[in-house]
């Protein structure tokens, strides 16, 4: 019995201190796939915020993206050029989204919408696999795979550059939503729909440009992601990474995916590498998830989410 | 002209409150389940009952039980499948200790205990609501299956880390194993889901599930009135994994004859809750129509190519089956959200007044 | 109301249809093969390739001998995305068709395998399960209708240890060195555990065991884990995204690339492509030679791609998978052709062929004179040893192509044999079979 306290409660933290280089090796990745992590989550959370939508389709439109960039960059499409059209197609898979799925569904209870986003999920599967292909593909994006060495700590270029990026990404979107006017409008919608519509505020478009701003957040995650596993059709299980994240920080709130990201990111890195072993290892999943329930058991809404307020 | 319930009277408040009010219905689930038993066995291949009819009836069963927790009490629930594997693996540990033990039992008793661990698992529901608790129960979904993937002790040790359903009779006749046929899995298969299916059905009518409907509807207005948060829902979660248990049982026992823990992942608990959402939430009847859309759609696009004489390649056809089955989807829930059940509900208020609609 | 109307209407047409079942066809002079494939899915860049190759051969064999001995070959692909349901139906779908029913099956997975083994003895179908699957059924005392040869998870793991001890100086260097075995965290990945625990405790090396959870695009905590125990060597069983992700993590931590092996599945050109130049030097077990020089290619080539009938792209030939969809299609053939020394050149039934399968004796010659000389090694299957143990290749990435770097290593069967035996009574006695007697077999 001792024994299993010593090897939970003391043994780790003895680790940790008698090894703190190794720490920082495990918390700075534990940031990096955190703020992964979060690229993905993000996706959910803007459109959640606009339309009220859980988009269990933001997997697949994580791929759809990814495979859409490396099928054109393939058949010898420039970069920026490629970059630009993958923009195009996601912005126009937002209209027809709106079109044909949400604009019918409009007013309905959430499980439905949610169940349209899995029709989605399907289509989209099948869609992007029979016009680009089942294989791996390799996606460079001119930063070599390689790691530099900081005062005893490993840093993989690659990750910090992905984290770097998305980091911006989020600090954009932050600025987007606090500060234009579209972000207020979009902000408006999210708040009471009906409101907005009567003050003049245009649903349908607003709606697109959520979808279209949620389809290049999946092309950033689908890069990120891709440059580490080849475009291949498993990027569309990311979601099952960001579900964690998006529930401890909120459904609602943009600085709540990155703080979850962060929380989850680190908490399952240091999870497996410390308390793991105990176990056997490979804790990670679901490790994440309890992290995360641990927090929603003190606020049931995440971190950062809109108070839930309870009304007879 | 045929479906029409003029002249039924019901002098009695029981008869009033009977599952099927009107003549009938009764008369057409009658003639359903008898057929039901009859027919399949008679008339299906082993490609039929094995592939298409057992994976339907133990869907089906899945179904109820989510059913009973999301469409009733209102608690939307993605642990499915670690309670269908909760129930899996203890049916073989249950049969490998006591193989004297008759195989029902065998599943009610591991019913019992997905019960006891779906109990455990919707505590947080007290707190949580909506999509947090859905996701949330994920914890549930991916810790269990971690667990019976990583203690050797589940799978009896065995090197292969997989479960096996052995050999074993019920009044001398093989139930599971390789050795039964699939006639007497189907039959077993079907009697249990319709047993449970008719425990369901009264079940939501009465107490129980009136408290349930209250707390979906409004929790707070539920508890101010009387209803225990705390009991009821604990009470959902417990009789909803007792269903998945013995689905999960099933799964192993009569449809796949062995399993490992990727039969019970994220995709087993996503395929339940479309069924129930696609079925129509709140319906006994829907559970059984979604069941029906996921497990026969794809069967039957799958054979499409087939029947109209036009080979495709089998990636080709599986895209295009993906896409249509997505499209069908969104489809459904355009023209009737509220699930399959609905529109069951529509047409039989079409046949009433058929064949004069004014 | 309109469209509900409609739709009710094809709703009722789509019950009424159903799914319905296409007909067998009886054409008297052929073989029937169900061919369970996964072209689509997270799993299909390994799928793909497989299933060309074994598609190309049997297309060679049409076109070419006009099938085994004159008897066509005939298959129909089914996809599984390597999905255990639909396993189940592919094989309820296909086993009755062609004229004498499915004769044999490759599930190509280690869940289908599983789910068939049962089955397939009272369908009468072989499962032919080419180094994967059930290891325990290599003794084919307990299970006379599925074979593995020519070579199992646990041969392979112990020919790898062979092959690291070969490389540091003899098996008695070992002694304190680090071995990892990075294993996908599901039955078929814990395949090497036991094997590698035994080895461990014989030859004195240290072995940890981690384990990376299904799908593995993020493996950074196993990686930060490697980088602390700083092993000498690490072994992977890895299988999808898991593969890819690791060569590149693995890459990027700076490891030596030459002391990463990954066993047959996880060592394929798309396991390596998404990592470039990084993946240079990864190892992979095999049990035939990657690459397009020898003559069964420019055969294929003749009578198969440049008549326009090849599955794939020309190109892509001689990628390690496709080769082992080859090597396979070639094994069941000759497995085929054995049965028909026997009971004649005539559609056979899934009885006759198992006998062929049990009686194979695939020799030097044959294999040269079917253009596989060097490509496969010869096998020898009895009815005791449904492996065959047959020995295994260790290959190298060279930035372009797999290179073979080793001889033919034979596993330890001292080590794997008695563990199959033991293993073979467990899972035999779960599905009540009994123990045949091999010397009262024709």
């Amino acid at each position: 019995m001792s024994n299993i306290l010593y090897g939970v409660f003391l043994a780790p933290f003895k680790d940790m201190a008698g090894s703190p280089a190794f720490l920082a090796e495990v918390l700075i990745g534990g940031i990096f796939a955190g703020l992964l992590y979060s690229l993905v989550a993000l996706g959910f959370v803007l459109i959640f915020k606009a339309s009220g939508v859980f988009n269990f389709a933001q997997g697949v439109m994580v791929l759809f993206a990814a495979l859409t960039l490396v099928g054109l960059m393939e058949r010898g499409v420039p970069v920026p050029a490629a970059l630009l059209l993958t923009a195009a197609v996601m912005l126009a898979l937002a209209f027809v989204i709106e079109r044909v799925v949400l604009r019918p569904l409009v007013n309905q209870p959430y499980i439905i919408l949610f169940m349209a986003t899995i029709g989605l999920n399907f289509f989209l599967e099948g869609f992007g696999e029979m016009l680009w292909g089942a294989n791996v593909k390799k996606l460079d994006v001119g930063i070599p795979d390689r790691s530099f060495i900081v005062a005893g700590v490993q840093i993989n270029q690659l990750e910090l550059f992905a984290a770097v990026t998305a980091a911006i990404l989020v600090a954009v979107l932050a600025v987007f939503f606090q500060r234009t006017r579209i972000g207020r409008a979009l902000r408006a919608v999210a708040d009471d729909h009906e409101a907005a519509l009567s003050i003049g505020i245009p649903l349908k478009t607003i709606w697109v440009i959520v979808w279209a701003v949620a389809g290049g957040v999946a092309l950033v995650a689908g890069i990120m992601w891709g440059a580490k596993s080849g475009v291949q059709f498993s990027l569309s299980l990311i979601a099952l990474k960001a579900l964690p994240v998006l529930i401890l920080g909120g459904f609602t709130s943009i600085p709540g995916a990155v703080v979850g990201g962060l929380i989850v990111g680190v908490g399952e890195k240091l999870g497996e590498v410390y308390w793991g072993p105990l176990v056997g290892g490979a804790i990670e999943n679901w490790f994440a998830y309890v992290v995360a329930l641990a927090f929603l058991l003190v606020r049931p809404q995440g971190l950062f989410g809109e108070k839930i307020i309870e009304r007879v | 002209m045929i479906y029409r319930e003029a002249g039924q009277f019901k002098m009695t408040y029981a008869s009033d409150q009977a599952i099927f009010p009107i003549v009938q219905d009764r008369w057409l689930v009658a003639i359903g389940i008898v057929a039901a038993f009859v027919v399949p066995p008679l008339v299906a291949n082993e490609y039929w009952l094995q592939a298409v009819l057992i994976p339907f009836l133990v869907y089906a069963l899945a179904a109820i039980g989510l059913n009973l927790l999301t469409g009733y009490a209102g608690q939307l629930s993605l642990g499915t499948g670690g309670f269908m594997a909760v129930g899996g693996y203890a049916a073989f540990k249950l049969t490998m200790a006591f193989p004297w033990l008759d195989i029902i039992v065998v599943f009610l008793l591991s019913g019992v205990i997905a019960a006891g661990v779906g109990l455990v698992f919707g505590i947080p529901s007290l707190r949580i609501k909506g999509f947090y608790l859905a996701v949330a129960t994920l914890a549930a979904q991916f810790f269990l299956v971690w667990l019976f993937n990583k203690v050797p002790w589940f799978v009896n040790y065995a090197s292969s880390g997989t479960i096996t359903a052995p050999n074993r009779a019920v009044a001398g006749l093989m139930v599971t194993g390789p050795n039964a046929t699939a006639q007497t899995r189907y039959v077993v298969a079907l009697a249990l889901v319709a047993v449970f299916a008719l425990v369901a059905k009264n079940l939501v009518r009465g107490r129980v599930g009136r408290s349930w409907m209250a707390i979906r509807d409004r929790d707070i207005a539920a508890e101010i009135i009387g209803v225990r948060p705390l009991q009821t829902k604990l009470l959902a979660f417990g009789i909803s994994s007792f269903y998945c248990g013995v689905a999960g049982a099933e799964l192993v026992f009569l449809y796949l004859g062995s399993a490992e823990t990727l039969a019970f992942d994220i995709t087993l608990s996503f395929l339940v809750l479309f069924m129930v959402i696609i079925g129509g939430l709140g319906s006994v009847l829907g559970s059984f129509l979604g069941a029906g859309f996921i497990v026969l759609v794809p069967i039957f696009l799958t054979n499409v190519p087939h029947l109209i004489g036009l080979p495709l390649p089998v990636a080709l056809q599986k895209q295009m089956e993906l896409m249509v089955f997505g499209g069908l989807i969104i489809f459904f829930l355009i023209v009737e959200p509220l699930g399959l059940a609905r529109l069951w509900q529509i047409t039989k208020e079409k046949l009433r007044l058929w064949p004069f609609p004014h | 109301m309109r469209s509900r109307t409609i739709l009710i209407g094809v709703l009722a047409a789509a019950l009424l249809a159903g799914p319905m079942l296409a007909t067998g066809w009886a054409q008297p002079k052929e073989v029937f093969i169900p061919l369970l494939v996964y072209r689509t899915g997270a799993y299909a860049p390994s799928g793909i390739p497989i299933a060309n190759g074994f598609v190309d051969y049997f297309t060679l064999l049409n076109e070419r001998d006009g099938g085994i001995n004159g008897v066509k070959v005939t298959w129909e692909e089914c996809e599984t995305q390597y999905d255990t349901k639909q396993g189940v139906e592919c094989y309820e779908r296909l086993k009755g068709k062609g004229p004498t029913g499915a004769v044999l099956v490759n599930p190509y997975s280690t869940g289908i395998t599983y789910q068939l083994i049962p089955k397939a003895a009272v369908d009468k179908v072989v499962i032919f399960s080419m180094g994967y699957g059930m290891t325990a059924a290599a003794d084919g005392r307990w299970f006379p209708w599925v074979f593995s040869f020519p070579t199992t998870y646990w041969s392979q793991a112990s020919a790898v240890v062979k092959y690291i001890g070969q490389q540091e100086g003899g098996l008695d260097k070992l002694k304190g060195k680090k071995i990892v075995h990075i294993f996908h965290n599901s039955p078929y990945g814990k395949e090497a555990n036991p094997t590698l625990e035994t080895l461990a405790r014989q030859l004195g090396f240290e072995l940890t065991l981690l384990a990376v959870d299904h799908p593995g695009q993020e493996q950074k905590s196993t990686w930060l884990q490697i980088r602390r125990i700083n092993p000498d060597w690490i072994f992977m069983s890895g299988w999808g995204v898991m593969n890819q992700v690791a060569v590149k993590e693995a890459a990027a931590i700076g490891f030596k690339m030459d002391h990463f092996i990954g066993n047959w599945w996880s060592a394929n050109d798309s396991d390596v492509v998404a990592a470039g130049d990084g993946a240079k030097g990864y190892k992979g077990a095999t049990f035939h030679a990657p690459g397009t020089g020898f003559k069964v290619h420019q055969e294929l080539v003749k009578n198969v791609y440049d008549k326009g009938k090849g599955a794939g792209k020309k190109e892509d030939m001689g990628a390690p998978l496709y080769n082992r969809g080859i090597v396979n299609a070639m094994l069941a053939a000759e497995g085929i052709r054995t049965a028909m020394t026997k009971y004649g050149n005539k559609a056979l039934t899934g009885e006759q062929v198992r006998w062929g399968f049990e009686n194979l004796n695939l020799t030097e010659q044959r294999l040269d004179q079917i253009g596989m000389k060097g490509f496969t090694h010869p096998i020898k299957v009895t009815c005791e040893d449904h492996e065959g143990n047959g020995p295994v290749l260790i290959q190298q990435w060279d930035g372009k192509k797999w290179n073979i770097v080793s001889d033919w290593i034979t596993p330890m069967r001292d080590v794997v044999r008695p563990a199959i035996e033991a293993a073979a009574v467990q899972e035999g006695q779960k599905l009540s079979y009994t123990k045949r007697d091999c010397s009262k077999e024709k």
